[in-house]
């Protein structure tokens, strides 16, 4: 088994994993949905398995670097880390329903990694500036918090999907009641914010090792910046009167468009220092 | 209070990310001409009004960053003040009947004899939570014990963070520096010359650049650069390192980091003087600024310089020597010999035509000198910062109430019940109930 081989059959599986989750919701097939964790889990082991092969493989080709260099390996490894949230969400909380909003992102990036002709899937050497330690503590951290807010995201749209009170013999009375997605987008925001501060301080920490500045509002920068006070926005309106429910999704939504910008759009449309992601 | 209020905070951050925006679609730090064409003067003119051309540095932006260190300080300070006696109380106080009244409780029968299951309880309580008071209410038997109080801190330690990292920030743009230099292999300098300004500063101590080296992968793309520099001070050698990307020298509060390369000028060029009419070539190591004269007394060669790119009708030549031909009897012209073109001088048609043969390579390395003594406290901050996030979201203060009572059979009736300061359910209870019946069974 080669990486390719085994990232390929990752998103296969996840794909098949969105399908049984969402499959479950529209028909009401409590089974399906253990069937797609199922599913879901095993694409994780082979997505695990592919990034330790691509690892593996780079240092047959002599060039030894973890796999987080570039958009493609990003991709795959923000799928890996939405995955395994989400896998302890639902193993922590056992509230399926979420994975019908959660499971098509993680199969997104993933399909989007591997079937955009313009993403290179080849393993190329690091230029001098990404050979860091740095390197692998600012990517992992900064995709784990973009991984809480993709789950947050996943969340916050159950709001405008479900009524507050559902029918009992409706679909939507297996999704979670709005007072759970309340708590666990918080819970996944508080995640999330964590993670993108140390992503963004590991980030500033290498910036100042490599050029002698830990900030240099580089579009990135500036945009993780623009995230980390949109987050910040949504806990401190958590602690005013009134703000809970859509409102309060509304500002998780705004948050998940300004980690996607900062993911794709800074590259596609602004000009700076990062390679990808 | 205008500054002490959550709204007031909310409103600095929305405009804070909004304006933050403009800074990552307008060009930062670009000519005033590029501003003109993309825009237009009159836009141009706003811009330069409102600092958008630098806007992270514009009054308006700081005086942002100012009011919400205002508004934290003021904050912080007032709330601090309002939960100090939480945090560091002289003495334990509990409400019994907040416990009571609280929905998160449970209930656990023993058949053991009350006196008997309160000493349980409050060995296993302890276990749990620290330290129990106790105390009783006719014939019940409380038991109170908590952990964590000093996690209240933890959101104010994420704020004063902020506060410290702005502080480092502000005192390394004052006291510190970034400036960039050039030392060509084999040469020395002390002088370095700010990035923005150009200005000149003078460092403690002189860098000499030994050696530059560039090595390639077999792709083409650049695997690693790295400058061999000597630090030289008082007229003696104090030691020599290696800098690589990634891998700068700090020294004496001065940090130095390979930023970027290229070609020197070179001490000399092996060339081949043609005389056209004769067809007799003679070849000589000529030096920079040296001065030859041509064959039959023709006149002399000058060569003035090298350029490591030379644009000639909108094509980059590469490395190119110039040179000064003075013939008898003529006005002196300059002749550009460009290395890989060897037959270019020749299409001047000239009496004489000049060839660089081959010369040896020097490179420069391109140095970036910081200096910046509030970085120490921008990651103090940062630590702060993760820490006191880490502690606010993830940890809590806890407190438990068990009541032991008796039943009329003799057996006890135990009710354990929770509060934690981050609101919301507390998810532990149920689990550290059923640890506790097992626990209570063995007697
Ligand atoms: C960039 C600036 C700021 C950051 C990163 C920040 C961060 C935080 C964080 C992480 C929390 C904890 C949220 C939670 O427990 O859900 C918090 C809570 C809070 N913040 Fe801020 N904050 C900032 C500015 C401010 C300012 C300027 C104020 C002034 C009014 C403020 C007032 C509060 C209050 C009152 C709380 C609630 C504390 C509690 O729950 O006991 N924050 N902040």
């Amino acid at each position: 088994m080669n990486s390719s081989f085994a990232l390929s059959a990752t998103t296969f599986l996840y794909g098949l994993a969105m399908v049984c989750y969402i499959g479950s919701f529209a028909f009401k097939m409590k089974n399906l949905a253990k069937a797609g964790f199922f599913v879901l889990s095993a694409g994780f082991v082979l997505n695990t398995a592919g990034l330790g092969l691509r690892w593996v493989e780079s240092y047959q080709l002599g060039y030894g670097r973890a796999p987080l260099s570039n958009m493609y390996e990003s991709l795959v490894f923000f799928s890996w880390t939405m995955a395994l949230l989400y896998i302890f969400v639902e193993l922590k909380y056992r509230e399926r329903g979420i994975g019908v909003f959660v499971s098509p992102l993680i199969f997104l990036a993933i399909a989007y990694a591997s079937f955009d002709p313009s993403i290179s899937a080849k393993i190329n050497p690091l230029i001098p500036a990404l050979k860091s330690n740095w390197l692998i503590a600012h990517v992992v951290t900064c995709f784990l918090g973009y991984a809480g807010f993709a789950v947050a995201f996943g969340l916050s749209l159950i709001y405008f999907v479900k009524p507050r009170q559902p029918g009992k013999d409706s679909v939507f009375a297996r999704l979670p009641a709005w007072e759970v997605i309340d708590e666990l987008t918080y819970q996944m925001v508080m995640f999330g914010f964590l993670f993108l501060t140390i992503g963004i301080i590991t980030g500033a920490v290498w910036a100042n090792s490599a050029w002698g500045k830990y900030w240099s509002w580089d579009p990135k920068e500036t945009w993780s910046l623009i995230t980390w006070f949109v987050y910040a926005i949504f806990m401190h309106l958590r602690l005013m009167r009134g703000w809970h429910g859509r409102n309060l999704a509304l500002v998780s939504i705004i948050g998940f468009m300004s980690v996607l910008f900062t993911y794709f759009g800074v590259n596609f449309l602004l000009s700076g220092l990062h390679s990808y992601g | 209070m205008f500054f002490c209020s959550v709204r007031l905070t909310i409103y600095i951050l929305v405009l804070l990310a909004a304006t933050s925006i403009i800074g990552t679609v307008v060009p930062q730090a670009g000519p005033p001409q590029q501003y003109v064409n993309l825009y237009g003067q009159g836009v141009y003119n706003l811009i330069q009004v409102l600092g958008i051309d630098d806007m992270y540095h514009a009054w308006w932006f700081l005086l942002l960053l100012l009011l919400l260190c205002i508004n934290i300080t003021v904050c912080s300070v007032e709330r601090l003040s309002l939960v100090w006696r939480t945090i560091f109380p002289k003495e334990i106080h509990f409400n019994v009947d907040r416990f009571l009244k609280s929905k998160n409780k449970q209930t656990v029968i023993s058949e053991f004899r009350p006196d008997h299951v309160a000493d349980t309880c409050e060995a296993w309580l302890s276990k749990q939570a620290g330290p129990v008071i106790r105390q009783k209410r006719q014939d019940t038997v409380l038991l109170y014990a908590e952990k964590g109080r000093w996690t209240r801190l933890g959101v104010f330690v994420v704020h004063a963070s902020v506060l410290l990292l702005l502080a480092g920030a502000l005192i390394g743009s004052v006291f510190g520096f970034k400036a960039s230099v050039r030392i060509d292999e084999g040469n020395q300098t002390g002088r370095v010359f700010e990035s923005k300004t150009r200005v000149p500063i003078d460092l403690d101590f002189i860098i000499r650049c030994n050696e530059f080296e560039v090595k390639f992968y077999d792709t083409g793309a650049p695997e690693e650069f790295r400058s061999s520099l000597t630090i030289i001070e008082n007229g003696q050698e104090s030691f020599t390192t290696d800098i690589r990307v990634n891998h700068p020298l700090r020294y004496k509060g001065i940090n130095i980091f390979q930023s970027s390369y290229g070609t020197a000028t070179p001490n000399a060029a092996v060339m081949a003087i043609v005389d056209n009419l004769t067809g007799e070539e003679t070849i000589q190591t000529v030096r920079i600024g040296e001065t030859v004269v041509l064959p039959d007394d023709q006149g002399s060669f000058l060569l003035q310089g090298f350029l490591p790119h030379f644009e000639f009708r909108g094509q980059n030549l590469g490395e190119t020597f110039f040179g000064q031909v003075n013939l008898a009897g003529e006005d002196g012209f300059q002749i550009g010999l460009p290395v890989k073109f060897p037959t270019f001088d020749k299409m001047r048609k000239g009496r004489f035509s000049f060839v660089v043969k081959e010369f040896e390579r020097r490179y420069y390395t391109g140095l970036q000198v910081t200096k910046d003594p509030g970085v120490w406290y921008v990651y103090a901050g940062f630590t702060l910062m993760i820490l006191g996030c880490w502690v606010t979201f993830f940890m809590a203060h806890h407190s438990f109430l068990l009541t032991v009572s008796p039943r009329d059979d003799g057996s006890s009736q135990v009710l354990f019940s929770g509060k934690t300061s981050r609101g919301g359910v507390n998810l532990k209870l149920a689990r550290m109930t059923a640890h506790l019946e097992t626990h209570l069974k063995k007697g």
